[in-house]
Parts: C-alpha cells; sequence; structure tokens
C-alpha cells in the first residue's frame, strides 16, 4: 500500500511539472514578441539620447524638410546617409513605401476579391476545392523568386508596353508585390464570404434574387469586416516586403509623386544598406529606427486583422 | 431592381466578372510557372547540382548553395520542431480557452506570423549575433571573435524564430483532430494527463508534426530577406563544416546573381535554373506537406 501511494505521488509530481513545463513554453512567442521590440529599439533609439547620433540625425532632420548649402538654397526632403554632409530625411523611403504599396493593392484588391466570390459563391463544390489549394500555390512561392521574375521577365514587357523613363519603378515593384498579397487577399476573402450561413443565402434567393444579388447584397455585407481584415493582413505583408522591392523598385530614394520614377522603400532600404554601415554609428541606428517602425506598424496592422476576424467568427458561428 | 432583363444581364456579368479574376490569377501562376521551367530546364544536369560556380558565377554550378540550404533548414528543424510542439499542445490541450494568458499568447503567435521577414533579419543581428553571440565570446572565449559574427547558428536560429507559427498551427490543427474518445480511453485505463498527452495524442499527431516541419523547412529555403545581415554568405571557396561558419544559400545565391553579375547575359541560363531548383524545392516540400495531411485525414475518418 505504501508503495503504491508512493508510485502515485511520484506520477501526479511528474504530470504536474511537465504541465508546467508546457505552460512555460507557451510564453515562448510572447517573449519573441517581446524580445524583437527590445533588441531594434536597444539599437535604435540611442539616435534620441546619444550626443553624437543626436549632433547628425534627431527627429526634425529625419521628418522635417531641411537646407542643405547655401542659407537660401529650397528646404529639401533628401535621403542621402553616405555623403560629405549625411542626410537622413525618411520623407522619400515613405513616400516610397506609400507608393508602391498602393499600386500593389490596386491591383490586388479587385483581382482577389473577385476571385474569392467566384470560389464562394458561384463554383461548383469540387471546383471550390480545386481553386483553392491552386490559388494559394502563388503563396508559396519565395519573394525572392517574384522579384527575380519582376526584374527579369516584368519589367522588360512594361517597358516594352509603356516605354517609361525608367526600367525599374514604382509599378514593376507594385505589380511583381500584388502577386504576394492576392494569396493573403483572396484567403481570408473566401473563408469569409463561407462563413455566411447558407439560411441567409436561401432567405434571399426565396424572395426572388438571383445569385449576384444575393452576393452583392447579402453574403458581401455579412461578410464585409472578414473582407475589411483581409485588406488589412495585406497591406501589412505590402508594406513589409523587401525582396521584391528591392530587386524591381530601382532603389532610387528620390521624392517624387509618379509612380514611373524608380523608388526605394523602408525594407529594401534597411536591406540594401545594412551590410555596409559602421556598427553603432549613426546611420545604423536610423536603419534600426526604420525597422522599429516597420515593426511597430505592422504589429497595428496584424492586431487589427486578427481581432476584427475572430469577432466575425464568433458572430457568424452565433447566428447559424 | 429594375426590369428582368437588366437582372438577368448583372447576374451573368457578375458571374462573368468573377470567373474572369480567377482565370487572370491562374494565368499568372501558369505564366510565372511556365517561364521558369521553360528556361530553367535547359542548363539543368547533374554537374549542375553538384558543381560550385566558377567565374564570377557565370558559370559553374549550385551545389554550395544547395548544401547551405540543406545545412540551414535541418539545423533550423532541430530546434523549431520541439519549440512548436511544446506550444501547440499548451494551446490544444492545456490551455483555459477564456484565460488572458491564452489570448494573449494566440495573439502573439498569430502577430509573429505577420512581423516583416526584414525585422526578423534586424532582430537576428541585434539579438543573436551582437548579444548572444558576443555574450558567448566576452564569458567564454576571453573575447576572441567566435560567435559573435554572422554565422550558420544564428540564422538557423532566426529561421526557427521565423518559422514557429508555421509549426504551431499545423501541430495544433493535427492536435484537435485526435478524437476525444482516445484521451478519454486513456485517463479510463488510469493515465495522467500528461501520459495520455505524450503517449496517445501526441503519436497520433505526428504526421502533423512533420506537415508542419516540412511546411517551415519549404518557408525557410526560400526567406531571402533574414539572413542577409546573419551568415548567409556572397561566394565561399569551401562548404561550411562548423556551426560558426557562413553558409552560401539558394535564395541569395539567386539574388546575387540577378543584381551582381559581372555579366548578366552570362549568368541568365543559371540564373533560370537556379530559380526552378528553388521553386522545384519548395513545391516538392509543399506537395509533400499536403499529401501528409491528407493521408491523415483519410486515417482518422477510418477511425
Amino acid at each position: 500500500m505504501d508503495l503504491l501511494n508512493r508510485g502515485i505521488s511520484w506520477r501526479s509530481a511528474r504530470d504536474w511539472m511537465i504541465a508546467r513545463f508546457i505552460r512555460v513554453s507557451a510564453w515562448l512567442s510572447i517573449a519573441i514578441m517581446f524580445l524583437i521590440l527590445v533588441f531594434i529599439a536597444k539599437e535604435a533609439l540611442p539616435l534620441f539620447y546619444e550626443p553624437d547620433a543626436m549632433a547628425e540625425v534627431g527627429w526634425s532632420r529625419l521628418f522635417l524638410p531641411q537646407n542643405y548649402g547655401t542659407p537660401d538654397a529650397p528646404l529639401k526632403y533628401s535621403w542621402h546617409p553616405v555623403s560629405v554632409e549625411p542626410k537622413y530625411s525618411l520623407m522619400p523611403l515613405l513616400l516610397g513605401t506609400l507608393k508602391v504599396t498602393v499600386i500593389a493593392m490596386i491591383f490586388s484588391i479587385p483581382l482577389a476579391l473577385a476571385a474569392a466570390i467566384f470560389t464562394a459563391e458561384f463554383a461548383s463544390k469540387w471546383g471550390r476545392e480545386i481553386l483553392k489549394p491552386i490559388v494559394e500555390m502563388l503563396a508559396g512561392f519565395p519573394s525572392v523568386v517574384l522579384g527575380f521574375f519582376a526584374l527579369i521577365v516584368l519589367a522588360s514587357w512594361i517597358q516594352d508596353l509603356f516605354n517609361f523613363d525608367f526600367r525599374l519603378n514604382a509599378i514593376v515593384a507594385g505589380v511583381a508585390l500584388s502577386l504576394a498579397v492576392i494569396p493573403i487577399i483572396y484567403t481570408v476573402c473566401e473563408d469569409a464570404l463561407s462563413a455566411v450561413p447558407r439560411k441567409l443565402r436561401e432567405a434571399s434567393w426565396a424572395l426572388g434574387a438571383t445569385r449576384a444579388e444575393t452576393t452583392m447584397r447579402i453574403v458581401l455585407p455579412a461578410a464585409m469586416p472578414g473582407i475589411f481584415a483581409g485588406i488589412v493582413l495585406g497591406f501589412g505583408r505590402a508594406i513589409g516586403e523587401t525582396m521584391i522591392v528591392l530587386m524591381a523598385s530601382g532603389n532610387a530614394a528620390i521624392t517624387s509623386w509618379s509612380f514611373t520614377d524608380s523608388t526605394r522603400t523602408l525594407p529594401a532600404t534597411i536591406a540594401a544598406e545594412l551590410a555596409e554601415v559602421v556598427f553603432g554609428s549613426a546611420h545604423y541606428r536610423v536603419l534600426f529606427f526604420l525597422g522599429l517602425l516597420l515593426f511597430l506598424i505592422t504589429f497595428v496592422l496584424n492586431s487589427t486583422g486578427s481581432w476584427v476576424i475572430s469577432r466575425l467568427k464568433s458572430k457568424l458561428s452565433g447566428e447559424s | 431592381m429594375g426590369t428582368g432583363r437588366h437582372r438577368i444581364f448583372w447576374d451573368r456579368a457578375i458571374r462573368w466578372l468573377s470567373a474572369f479574376a480567377i482565370l487572370c490569377i491562374l494565368a499568372i501562376l501558369a505564366i510565372l510557372i511556365g517561364i521558369i521551367s521553360y528556361n530553367g530546364w535547359g542548363k539543368l544536369s547533374w554537374e549542375f547540382l553538384t558543381a560550385a560556380p566558377t567565374n564570377g558565377m557565370t558559370s559553374g554550378g549550385i551545389f554550395p548553395a544547395i548544401f547551405g540550404t540543406v545545412a540551414l533548414v535541418l539545423l533550423m528543424s532541430i530546434f523549431v520542431a520541439p519549440a512548436g510542439v511544446f506550444v501547440a499542445i499548451y494551446f490544444s490541450e492545456y490551455a483555459n480557452r477564456n484565460s488572458w494568458f491564452y489570448y494573449i499568447s494566440r495573439q502573439a503567435v498569430n502577430n509573429l506570423a505577420g512581423v516583416p521577414s526584414i525585422v526578423f533579419g534586424l532582430f537576428g543581428l541585434g539579438f543573436f549575433v551582437q548579444f548572444v553571440g558576443k555574450g558567448i565570446d566576452r564569458t567564454f572565449n576571453g573575447g576572441e571573435l567566435a560567435y559573435g559574427q554572422p554565422a550558420l547558428i544564428w540564422a538557423a536560429l532566426t529561421m526557427a524564430v521565423l518559422t514557429l507559427p508555421v509549426v504551431v498551427v499545423s501541430v495544433e490543427e493535427a492536435l484537435q483532430s485526435v478524437p476525444r474518445s482516445y484521451r478519454e480511453a486513456s485517463y479510463a485505463l488510469g493515465s495522467t494527463k500528461s501520459q495520455a498527452v505524450f503517449r496517445v495524442v501526441l503519436p497520433h499527431a505526428m504526421p502533423g508534426v512533420l506537415t508542419g516541419s516540412v511546411l517551415a523547412v519549404s518557408r525557410a529555403a526560400g526567406e531571402v530577406a533574414p539572413i542577409l545581415f546573419v551568415g548567409a554568405a556572397y561566394f565561399l571557396p569551401h562548404i561550411p563544416t562548423r556551426l560558426t561558419d557562413q553558409f552560401m544559400h539558394l535564395g541569395y545565391h539567386v539574388f546575387i546573381m540577378s543584381t551582381q553579375s559581372p555579366d548578366v547575359d552570362a549568368t541568365k541560363p543559371l540564373l533560370y535554373s537556379t530559380v526552378f531548383v528553388l521553386l522545384a524545392l519548395t513545391f516538392i516540400l509543399n506537395a509533400v506537406a499536403v499529401l501528409i495531411r491528407a493521408r491523415m485525414r483519410v486515417a482518422q475518418r477510418s477511425v
């Protein structure tokens, strides 16, 4: 009896220890997110309190137009970290990121949403099971392959068709980027559309609405939060994508609203310049600051997206 | 609502427009795969796969890049598979789904999946190389530089962090699909919770662990941005033999060949073939994952 008792208590002690261990390991993902924030901020933030870095950079130089050269020269936004007088204005990079992202969204939202509508609403059950994995194959393309395709093939096509001043420009990069964004928007929208309870559709049909009327006036409004979430998640991916833009945008940091100019984005700047900077220099810290910005922007976008999706899920599952 | 003819017209128009959109996407896919396979097939040979690049990447093969990629993903799997399994076990078996801790750790995994890959590169440099690596050098090597520089081990760890959500999602799905009756049968025979989890549920979810690892490997084989600063090398005369060596990587090799080749026309056929190899590798891995998952579903259904 004594032996048996000891056996049981040893077993339950071990069980308790394993449960503890599992619980502790669940901290892993939280710890990683925290460490990413801390270690990027640690390299970036001395920018705002170290005297040397402050003399070279500072808030106003990052965000306000500056006077370079003669006193009466026009104020300019300029990113030239490697020059006699280093210039660190983030405006050309932010504008470049915005331009490329907007083009990617203009191409990907209509295509992905319409394709999701077809898959969820008009395709047969059999067609749906084939279409979805095929479109999602696009998500399996490594971004360096899409970048390669944009650089070698797509840029030449666009050059032949439109003959822009620069072979590599925001349009080429944006179109290539849309290939990476399409599968994200498609998957999230398709899930949202097919999660709309069938009885809503049946009620609409019974009232004499056509299939398309049902889709546009009943199913789409019901799935709207999910579609919004898909767009937000796609936007987050587009802002953070590095290799495609690095290879296809031409990488000139010029402040211009023109979509046909060569363009440089935040992630591409980090990728192109970090390998050559002096460790601990102001330039090095500015690049980590760009990374911090990217991390925070995508964090907000992704949190919003997944919050909307989880709310929609509980709402729709409550209804049916 | 308009007249009947109008309504039929719009019904048709919307159907056709949405069908056209999906046809566009399928066409893009076909063009991508078609162009890469058509141009990439030519130079593909046994020699291409087993030789090193020569003459500034205008001739020779890609063996060091393949070797480096395989070494990277194997090392990464050693780190990410157990970590992903433990987190997934927590989510599926132990977590109280109404607790704040469950909510926050779930959000952390979701958010981790959306962090831009270049940010992982910065993290790898700032944390693994500068903090952990330099720390090891200071404590154990008397300040001599060994670990505090870009290396295979740091690249593998960075990739492991990046692919953790992939493994967690896949393993959790597999754990969830193990029927409840298995757990109950195990308890009925007097097992503790951990015994039920590790001896009954987890073995049945093994295909999910495998699927997750394969998907993670496929992702890591193609990601370039995270390893730009933590160990990928432009060109190396030797293959890496130690954890602290730098390495060549297929994706990085594609990037270098497309952007820094001294002779673009001479590099192009090799470049296409390298892209073809990389793409074939990721697709084969993905196909393997899909097959394992499908077999798992069939096996579960027959229970």
